[in-house]
């Protein structure tokens, strides 16, 4: 690089020199396009290549044939999704889980730090927040392992509980009334604590000038809450809220997976969960690939969106 | 100086209370999990176990190697968590400062290609028939390379490295050294902190990973001990693959609780150590690329 700008110095700028330049920059830069191509080789071969792979949406797929040997059927699969009756319920609980865990579980981690910014003892504080993050760490299958082995009829140790206030036991995943609920209460334990971490961070980046300029015009400490550290945090605030909205459609559906059974899949059944059923369960690839699409496709419209308002909001985007 | 009002006082011993709580409904969990997995098996179903341990006994323990395929599981996992992270690290790290790199050609070509894949992907079904005709499944490549990069870590990467000082670099070629040189001896040494954070992501990712695996590994033989986990305590399969030796002071439940403490002892031992990457991560990963 330097070498390049004296030598371009020295010689002016005749349009002959500037191509050679060119030539032996690239040439030079030979081992940094080496650099790339794994990476882009990764991509093309495992997320755009599958994408091709879109078109057996609308053929029917038959593995002889392969993906481009079996026959055209259009829209078929989408008009048999839309017009049986899985569409409505696994549209529908997708939206009630993943609104109703963003109602309940996104102002959670919020309040825990701001708990733990008013909190003076400092050990403490530490412990709180070393300690909530560990779930966030444990893999999904011993955490539904664990909820299937606490909510158990009459071996779990809720049901232990129930006994002992005369309660009969109850089989928990049994019930479709439950299943959201014990997903939340997943959801808040696995990532309250992880999901502080943003705001922790944003509340001790606030000028401690502020608070002592308070201080001196007598605002005490709700009042410097009120007027300094929300309005300081609200950024923060929306720009999570908005990365939220925009992956709406990603409900946990690997903990889904492990924690339904037929008899709630009226309340649990998600878009996809019914994909991976569909799909690779029953083996029906050009019908699920149908289902996923209509799923990608949202979910792509609904974060280009989430991305508007957030370059609208702030000077930021999401991305 | 520090004069409280009644007000504050109050507050201050109902927050502690609030989070001394939010640390209970943490750590309950766990300690339940271990206190019922040491504890007499008949004792455990019967709800008697709740606050403390009863008749310790390691029975569930020494269960455990006899399970089939246990070992072999659990030495998969560290298989594919360590060549897996250790591909996707080489993967991206070579990329990302490939991309840190202003002068590179095409270069916001491949970031735009690179994003689009955070907004929109071909599905389940369409990767699992790719990987079908890429002859991936039941395969340990398959595992290792079919998910080697990520959106996310690529642009975190690619934004530390361009914070690299130009005066580095500069100083670099004039002694010589080729892009590659830089990247191993100047690059990745002044990064370590990115490093260490994105590669135990990688890592915890891969070690917790089971979705994949189930679907991609047919063969016993070669599946993580997450898919293994999956039929011994989710589906509750334990006793059958168990020897028992004609033994009663354990019970379904307790080697359960047993299986789960072995399998979360490696993140909860590595945690105290990797803790403060994981949170300077989440931070790195706020700075927008």
């Amino acid at each position: 690089m330097a070498e390049a700008a004296l030598a371009e110095k020295q010689s002016g700028r005749s349009g002959q020199k500037n191509i050679k330049k060119k030539i032996r920059l690239l040439k030079n830069d030979f081992d940094l396009y080496l650099m790339l191509i794994p990476m882009v080789l990764f991509f093309l071969i495992f997320t755009y290549k599958p994408m091709t792979g879109l078109v057996v949406a609308f053929k029917y797929y038959s593995p002889f044939k392969g993906i481009w040997g079996s026959r055209w059927v259009g829209l078929q699969y989408f008009i048999e999704f839309f017009t049986g009756p899985y569409a409505l319920r696994t549209i529908v609980n997708t939206f009630r889980i993943s609104l109703s865990s963003l109602i309940v579980g996104f102002p959670m981690p919020i309040i825990l730090a701001l708990l733990l910014n008013e909190l003076r003892a400092y050990r403490f504080k530490k412990a709180v927040q070393t300690i909530s993050y560990i779930p966030h760490f444990i893999s999904t299958v011993v955490v539904c392992g664990m909820i299937t082995s606490f909510l158990a009829p009459t071996t779990g140790v809720v049901n232990t509980i129930l006994k002992w206030y005369g309660l009969d036991p109850v089989y928990f995943l049994s019930i479709p009334a439950y299943f959201v609920p014990i997903y939340i209460a997943m959801e808040i334990w696995k990532n309250t604590g992880y999901n502080s971490i943003i705001y922790i961070a944003a509340l001790t980046s606030i000028s401690d000038e502020l608070y002592e300029a308070a201080t001196v015009d007598g605002a005490g400490r709700w009042k410097q809450f009120l007027h300094i550290t929300l309005p300081s945090l609200m950024p923060t605030i929306v720009i999570m809220l908005l990365v939220r909205l925009g992956g709406i459609l990603n409900v946990g559906y690997e903990a889904i997976i492990l924690l339904y059974n037929p008899s709630i899949y009226e309340t649990a059944d998600v878009i996809s969960t019914f994909v991976y059923r569909t799909g690779i369960t029953e083996g029906r690839y050009d019908f699920a690939t149908a289902v996923g699409l209509f799923n990608s496709l949202v979910a792509f419209i609904i974060v280009i969106i989430a991305n508007k308002f957030s370059n609208k909001l702030t000077d930021t985007g999401l991305w | 100086m520090n004069k409280r009002s009644i007000g504050e006082k109050v507050f201050n011993v109902i927050n502690i209370l609030v989070l001394s709580s939010v640390l209970l409904f943490t750590l309950y969990p766990f300690y339940y999990t271990f206190i019922a997995s040491i504890s007499e098996g008949s004792l455990v179903i019967m709800g008697k176990v709740v606050l403390q341990p009863m008749n310790i006994t390691f029975r569930a323990y020494e269960l455990i190697p006899t399970i089939d395929y246990f070992f072999t599981a659990y030495g998969n996992t560290f298989f594919y968590t360590f060549f897996g992270a250790l591909a996707s690290m080489v993967i991206m790290t070579m990329g990302g400062y490939a991309l840190s790199r202003k002068r590179l050609k095409g270069r916001k070509f491949v970031n735009m290609m690179i994003s689009f894949t955070m907004w929109f992907n071909a599905g389940m079904i369409p990767f699992y028939l790719n990987m079908d005709s890429l002859g991936l499944i039941n395969t340990r490549a398959g595992i290792i390379f079919g998910f080697a990069g990520s959106a996310f870590y690529i642009i975190i990467l690619r934004s530390y490295f361009e914070s690299m000082p130009i005066e580095l670099e500069e100083a670099a070629k004039v002694d010589g050294m080729s892009n590659f040189g830089i990247f191993v001896k100047i690059a990745l040494p002044i990064s370590t902190p990115v490093l260490a954070t994105i590669s135990l992501y990688c890592a915890v990712d891969r070690w917790n990973g089971y979705f994949w695996a189930m679907i991609l590994l047919k063969d016993i033989k070669l599946v993580p001990l997450q898919v293994l986990l999956k039929k011994l305590i989710i589906e509750r399969n334990v006793l059958a693959s168990v020897d028992t030796g004609g033994s009663f002071d354990f019970t379904r439940e307790t080697l359960i609780y047993a299986i789960v403490i072995v399998a979360i002892i490696p993140i909860i031992l590595a945690y105290p150590f990797a803790q403060r990457y994981f949170v300077k991560g989440l931070t790195v990963g706020s700075v927008k690329g």
